[in-house]
């Protein structure tokens, strides 16, 4: 139990430094082959309605979503920082766990001023595949669901 | 330009620079002062291909805008009949900066008042969405029904005799305001004013088509998306009658082959210019290959997508138009690109903030696959959308610069100046002009002898 904890923070710590860092390739290892992404206005969420701001459920989309901000999207010159909570983990089968995080994220533009753009809870399912944790399932429930300026990077 | 020397241009000042003739020339005109009284010498010339950039940031023109805008002989998009499906549901939603709720009345009609309580001017209904029979406001308890009326004020005797209101008191005197409803195949707008002219007549016959296009159908809300944006709402308003930008800002579009400037398509209006339809159709091979071509020098990146289901397209009207986006001044728009159909409202949230608030559809008969693809469609829409959230950044980029300069002017003439009239290509933003004409009249500053 205490190892799945550790391990399932371990993950959530490297997950917001990649994405902070713009390593995206790192960020998308963290994912399993099959695996989803969606990020869900609260709004929507508690009416029961299915729309997200974003929503991939396959790998493909997830990476077509990271090959479009890297060479078609245009948004404000930005950096992010993650700031992720105390996980709490529950143990769903030998190897599945099912995780919950609050987080928020952190915009500082080009002149150094910073606004927190986003927080909410992140929902994750994740599998050990060969000893290493892998997000087989992301939700990332949006608190901030208007949205400040626009969403381009990864929350 | 000959077209143009025949118009007269206001204000006298300017007609001497006018007379010289280049366009580079009109681009540095200076416009009134901006502590200067709004009139109709804003503008420097009258077929609104200059638009002072003041327009965008003056609090004094934005307060004008709430009076004789949003709160004049205007119709604006405030929410959808299926909102609201069973009697005492209510949803809040706002005209301009007014807030206001819509329900629906124990006949079952839809009602619409402001919500703003008649006793101090609280907000009544709190919540954005629920169901009730009557709106109690928390602060005194004063208590409205679905359409307004005061039915109940607390100690309106007094008590034991003492206090309380007067005998002349009457309810009948402080209830909520009223909006007038229209409703157009489910779409519901309001109006402050007793002005408006009848919904259907401000729409316009071509108008009514493609909203029938989109919502004869019955619907199926998907849910909402909100955006939150450091610029002023005509700023975006005239985004989508923009088709300058659209393949050229949105990169997304132009690399995936799902709309581009070069596309069969065009721009209709009604008779008064004020709203408008860009549209464009599917292609056949030989014209996507003429348009790779033609974008070769834009972006060639030859991107791919893992998942092509993302732009994939099945028709859900008669018709094969590929892309329609449909603007109703002042504020609302209803959007189809490929299969994910949305209405946008824009809420003005003072001079230098906005809201677009974003309704994501589906259609009651939808098969569960069929959802499935709107809802991975809506990855183009929104905030995040690849074809959209562009908009956020290129309307924020032009409020934060243009501040320092409200004396200069913006320059709108692709497809030429002159007189505003449709299109049948894409490479225009003559709609863009055709809402500043119809602006300027409802403000109060349309220049005497300007295009209409």
């Amino acid at each position: 139990m205490t190892t799945d904890l550790l391990d399932a923070y371990r993950l959530l710590a490297e997950y917001g430094l990649l994405a902070d860092a713009g390593k995206y390739d790192e960020w998308l290892g963290l994912f399993d082959e099959r695996c989803s992404y969606y990020v869900i206005p609260r709004e929507n969420h508690e009416l029961g309605l299915p729309a997200a701001l974003i929503f991939c459920d396959t790998r493909a989309m997830l990476e077509d979503r990271i090959q479009a901000l890297r060479v078609a999207s245009k948004y404000n010159i930005h950096t992010d920082r993650h700031i992720i909570g105390m996980p709490r983990v529950a143990t769903t089968g030998c190897d599945s766990l099912t995780v919950e995080a609050p987080f928020s994220v952190f915009q500082t533009e080009q002149e150094g001023d910073t606004r927190l753009f986003a927080t909410g809870l992140y929902r994750d399912r994740i599998e050990r595949r060969k000893g290493t944790l892998k997000i087989t399932e992301k939700m990332v429930l949006l608190d901030t669901f208007a949205v400040p300026s626009l969403l381009a990077t990864p929350l | 330009m000959d077209q143009m020397t025949e118009l007269d241009p206001t204000p006298a000042a300017n007609r001497e620079a006018y007379a010289g003739g280049a366009a580079a020339k009109i681009g540095r005109w200076q416009v009134a002062e901006a502590t200067a009284p709004v009139t109709q010498d804003i503008w420097p010339v009258l077929d609104y291909s200059r638009v002072p950039y003041r327009l965008y940031h003056d609090r004094t023109v934005y307060e004008l805008e709430q009076k004789r805008v949003f709160g004049g002989p205007t119709w604006s998009m405030i929410g959808l009949a299926a909102e609201v499906p069973k009697i005492g549901d209510f949803r809040a939603s706002y005209i301009g900066e007014t807030p206001i709720v819509f329900n629906r009345d124990t006949d079952g009609s839809i009602k619409s008042f402001v919500n703003r309580c008649a006793h101090r001017g609280a907000k009544v209904r709190r919540e954005l969405s629920g169901n009730a029979n009557s709106h109690i406001c928390i602060y005194h308890q004063w208590c409205f029904g679905p359409d307004g009326r005061l039915t109940g004020v607390p100690f309106r005797r007094g008590v034991e005799g003492q206090g309380g209101y007067n005998k002349d008191f009457n309810l009948a005197d402080h209830g909520l305001q009223k909006v007038r409803i229209a409703s157009i195949y489910g779409v519901l707008f309001g109006s402050l004013s007793d002005d408006a002219e009848p919904f259907e007549i401000y729409l316009g016959e071509e108008l009514v088509g493609f909203l029938k296009r989109i919502f004869e159908r019955p619907i199926r809300i998907l849910g909402y998306h909100r955006q939150r944006v450091r610029g002023n709402w005509k700023e975006y308003a005239v985004n989508p009658r923009d088709n300058y930008h659209a393949s050229l800002l949105h990169a997304f579009f132009s690399t995936f082959g799902l709309e581009r400037a070069s596309q069969v398509g065009g721009v209709t209006m009604d008779m008064r210019h004020r709203h408008c339809v860009t549209w464009g159709r599917t292609e056949d091979e030989a014209a996507q290959e003429r348009a790779r071509e033609a974008y070769a020098r834009v972006s060639d990146h030859g991107l791919t997508l893992a998942e092509p289901s993302l732009v994939a397209f099945h028709p859900d009207s008669f018709d094969d138009l590929s892309v329609a986006i449909v603007s109703i001044f002042p504020n609302c728009i209803f959007q189809q690109i490929g299969n994910s159909v949305a209405t946008r409202q824009i809420r003005p949230r003072g001079p230098d903030e906005f809201e677009i608030f974003q309704t994501v559809l589906g259609y009651a008969d939808d098969s569960a696959e069929m959802t499935r693809h709107r809802l991975r469609q809506t990855n183009l829409i929104g905030p995040a959308g690849l074809v959209s959230m562009e908009d956020g950044e290129a309307v924020e980029l032009a409020h934060r610069a243009s501040k320092s300069t409200q004396q200069a002017a913006e320059v709108v003439e692709l497809g030429g100046g002159g007189p505003i009239s449709d299109r049948d290509y894409r490479v225009n933003d003559v709609s863009v002009r055709g809402f500043w004409s119809y602006y300027a009249e409802m403000l109060g500053i349309e220049p005497a002898g300007a295009v209409r």
